[in-house]
């Protein structure tokens, strides 16, 4: 499965292969995420859209290693830059977060410090991993600030968190987040808690920075037209499973060959085109606990770097029954 | 059809904020006018602290204007709402995990409204209910079921059901299905256009979604600041937008044909 | 996804929305009760009076007539402490209710409207709290007089206050919910707002705070009848044996001292395990 970006002549940043994750809930344990593989190319950005429940952020955030007590990961590799994370209790992730990956949270005014200077938050991690003083540090900060759209940033570089807007805030998220010129950015619904004139700002300045620094996203979001605007690649998540895949998110948008990316396309209001009358559904797949525990057979491949995941399994059924009356 | 059902003149609402030397007031509605029509949806849209919400409060009786005044079917809506007032307009809100008590069942809940208002023989009122949830495409099973047991859209369509039990001429959907997954929300917004439809509803839409306003209302008012800043029908606001600050919003949303275009 | 972690949802949780999970609140019901009616079948449980002197017979150990032996007047100390439970578990409860059910509803009123009437309410607990609680009670059993009356009027005045100030708190959150706007603008009156949406989704950290003020009330007890004040003699209770004990202790009496103590820390931690466990039982399902 690792072989669907190999074609291209670009290396892959991450790679995950065959990961599962498990949750132990009331004793019992339930498959999370079931056997999924991705990679993320260099200089690319694969979005991996998914609605509530489908385990994107738990992918995510299995990554980071930041998984809950009672989930765990419990085969497959994840491998950065070649190297498996997972390896010697994640020594090595230890040793490349903060530095090649970072990450973007949601919730930015809950990410950052309220007590503590932007310019100090932004080069916290920079000041563990380098040797800078701080005054060097500082001029790094109001680099970045510049760098990330903070306009006057020598000033704004000892305001704290509550002296700026929702949008502020996020730009100083990211300006930290590349503090250490990390080849990675993992980003968790970044634009989600923002109004749609910020988040088109947002995705403006991630654009620049795909361009300007190379740096690879793994961008998760329920926001399809996010990811149109910004990602390059695609994998959509439904149920704990990848149902489609593509590095070629064009191919996904124009051709969706599988049900679920069908029915998540026609669900979605669109700001141009024709007027027509939605598909909904009502509900977003079965609960953790009343999925099918058979493990998901392997994708097939459409084409090269373009994969679905067999139509027949169980869970699909539930979605479509409910949305019957529609 | 173009017989005005609710009309807001003039409304300002004005806050105080902090205390002492650091009070100040904001002006979260400066001179609103806007009508809903007969069997209309009426979009409001604007960004956080545009002054929608605040719009939708003082219409519903949550919240008291400063000046200006607020009419239904032509009539002076007094300040106090009767109970007579309050079965004309109800209100479905955002946070379908927080808009039910999550200590009543379904059934409860309706009756809880049915009860107050006693305009319905007793026996007839849980007959009521099940229309209710069938009108809302809801399983009669359901009715003795809480919160915590019902998925996001099934709790938003309880909510529907309890804000039509009584039967209103007029909603109020504040944010209804921005807490919704896509592929929900869309049920749910085809849901609140075949009531129109069934119902002769007249509904008031107030959403910072774009897209979904375009694809449901009738008539749009864009909202920025206290003031609204545009009103027109849907197709020439999208088509042709007048105000910069429409154009502003509608060139932020990310197009999901644009990509799809391109790769044809 | 769902990360709860309770141990079993069985089907009474399903029924009733209850998370039934713990032990601690099964081990602190079968304490409570085990105490409970130890002290209500006291006659049952020993032939003695516990306030008859046999002078004849004092500071007995433990002997077949007497197997926890008797005190300096030749009372028996297994009726006593049977009789001293009855005094100090009833009048404790007791003194629950009354704060209880007045902080439960001022609380409730202050966090629902807000205004000057919370602010004035919260400003004259301020004062209440102001004071350590002992010091607060002491001096008002003090000017009260001694006498069971005293202290439930003490640790009214005093107590409320907790309750007030806890049920304000949960009020103010569930106020913001978007359940109570929906049913003020259905036109439901605010006193069947406070009754019906209100005080049912605050009420459980009352119920919860009233287990651990329980073990609070018996250590006010226990420590006002040590001082003298409180309870009257010849009455049988926890904090006078404790008080009257310990001059023996000495002379090696300990057990006249040891056992009614126990007994105090045995029924506290009885209420503590309740009320946790309530916490957990009690939490609706969201």
């Amino acid at each position: 499965m690792n072989a669907m970006n190999s074609g291209a002549m670009t290396s892959n940043v991450l790679e995950v292969e065959d990961l599962q994750i498990v949750a132990r809930i009331a004793g019992r344990d339930y498959i999370a995420i079931d056997n999924i593989s991705f990679s993320v190319a260099e200089g690319h950005a694969r979005g991996l859209v998914g609605e509530s429940g489908s385990g994107k952020s738990l992918t995510l955030r299995a990554i980071m290693g930041l998984l809950p007590a009672n989930v765990r990961v419990t085969s497959g590799v994840i491998k950065f830059q070649g190297q498996d994370l997972l390896a010697e209790g994640g020594k090595y992730r230890k040793s490349v977060l903060g530095t090649g990956i970072s990450m973007v949270f949601q919730e930015p005014s809950v990410a950052l410090n309220p007590v503590m200077k932007i310019g100090k938050q932004i080069t916290d991690s920079l000041m563990q991993h380098s040797d800078l003083n701080r005054k060097q540090a500082r001029e790094r900060a109001i680099d970045l600030m510049d760098q990330v759209g903070i306009r006057e940033a020598s000033k704004r570089v000892d305001d704290f968190p509550f002296q700026l807007s929702g949008g502020m805030k996020q730009r100083v998220m990211i300006a930290a987040a590349l503090a250490c010129g990390p080849e990675l950015i993992l980003c968790d619904e970044p634009t989600t808690a923002l109004d749609v004139t910020i988040q088109a700002q947002i995705i403006e300045l991630f654009k620049k920075l795909r361009s300007e620094l190379k740096v690879s996203l793994l961008y998760v979001t329920h926001d399809i037209g996010v990811v149109a605007e910004l990602c390059d690649a695609i994998s959509v998540m439904y149920s704990g499973r990848i149902v489609e895949q593509a590095d070629d998110i064009n191919k996904v948008f124009s051709h969706p060959r599988h049900p679920y990316t069908k029915a998540l396309l026609s669900a979605i209001p669109r700001i141009d085109g024709p007027i027509q009358r939605l598909k909904g559904l009502d509900n977003t797949g079965p609960s953790l606990t009343q999925r099918s525990q058979e493990l998901a057979p392997p994708m097939t491949n459409v084409e090269p770097g373009w994969q679905i995941a067999p139509f027949e399994f169980a869970d699909l059924d539930a979605l479509w029954s409910a949305s019957s009356h529609e | 059809m173009s017989k005005p059902i609710f009309e807001a003149r003039d409304v300002s609402v004005t806050f105080n904020v902090g205390r002492g030397r650091n009070k100040s007031q904001v002006h979260a509605l400066k001179k609103v006018s806007l009508d809903v029509n007969e069997g209309e949806i009426v979009g409001l849209v604007g960004e956080s602290g545009s002054g929608k919400s605040t719009l939708a409060r003082v219409a519903i009786g949550l919240q008291k204007q400063n000046s200006g005044e607020l009419f239904y079917a032509g009539q002076a809506l007094p300040k106090v709402r009767t109970l007579e007032d309050r079965r004309k307009m109800q209100m479905i809100f955002q946070d379908p995990y927080s808009s039910l008590d999550p200590r009543m069942s379904v059934k409860q809940a309706i009756f809880e409204l049915l009860d107050t208002h006693n305009v319905l023989p007793k026996e007839k009122r849980l007959d009521r209910c099940k229309e209710l949830l069938s009108l809302v495409k809801l399983p009669e099973s359901l009715l003795d079921s809480r919160p915590y047991a019902m998925s996001g859209g099934q709790r938003q369509r309880v909510a529907i059901a309890r804000a039509l039990s009584l039967n209103p001429q007029f909603l109020i959907a504040d944010e209804a299905v921005s807490a919704l997954d896509v592929s929900v929300q869309a049920s749910i917004i085809n849901l609140l256009s075949d009531l129109r439809d069934s119902l002769k509803l007249s509904i008031l839409f107030i959403s910072h979604d774009l897209a979904i306003v375009r694809l449901l209302c009738d008539r749009v008012n864009v909202i920025n600041l206290g003031e609204i800043v545009e009103s027109s029908p849907t197709l020439s606001l999208f088509d042709n937008p007048q105000h910069a600050y429409t154009r502003q919003l509608i060139s932020a949303v990310p197009k999901l044909d644009a990509i799809v275009r391109n790769a044809n | 996804m769902s990360t709860s972690l309770s141990l079993r949802p069985n089907i009474l949780s399903r029924l009733r929305g209850f998370r039934v999970n713990n032990f601690r609140l099964y081990l602190g019901i079968f304490i409570i009760f085990v105490v409970v009616a130890m002290a209500v079948l006291a006659s049952h449980l020993t032939k003695f009076d516990p306030i008859s002197q046999d002078l004849l017979n004092t500071l007995q150990g433990g002997t077949a007539e007497h197997f926890l032996g008797t005190d300096n007047l030749g009372r028996d100390v297994w009726s006593r402490l049977l009789y001293g439970g009855r005094t100090d578990l009833f009048l404790a409860s007791i003194a629950v209710l009354a704060p209880f059910v007045i902080g439960t509803v001022v609380g409730a009123i202050c966090g629902y409207f807000s205004g000057w009437v919370d602010t004035l309410v919260m400003r004259i607990a301020d004062v209440v709290v102001a004071f350590p609680f002992y010091v607060l009670v002491i001096s008002l059993v003090f000017i009260l007089g001694n006498g069971v009356g005293s202290i439930f009027i003490a640790i009214s005045l005093v107590s409320w206050v907790a309750y007030a100030r806890i049920v304000r708190a949960e009020t103010m959150i569930v106020r913001s919910k978007e359940f109570i706007e929906a049913a003020q603008t259905g036109g439901i009156s605010n006193q069947k707002i406070i009754t019906r949406h209100v005080l049912p989704n605050v009420i459980t950290q009352a119920i919860v705070y009233a287990m651990s003020d329980i073990v609070l009330n018996i250590g006010v007890i226990v420590t006002l009848s040590y001082f003298g004040l409180g309870i009257v003699p010849p009455t049988p209770d926890w904090g006078r044996m404790i008080a009257e004990g310990q001059q023996f202790l000495a002379g090696g009496y300990y057990a006249l001292t040891i056992l009614p103590a126990l007994a105090v820390v045995i029924t506290s931690l009885g209420l503590s395990f309740i009320g946790d466990g309530l916490a957990v039982a009690l939490r609706v399902k969201r």
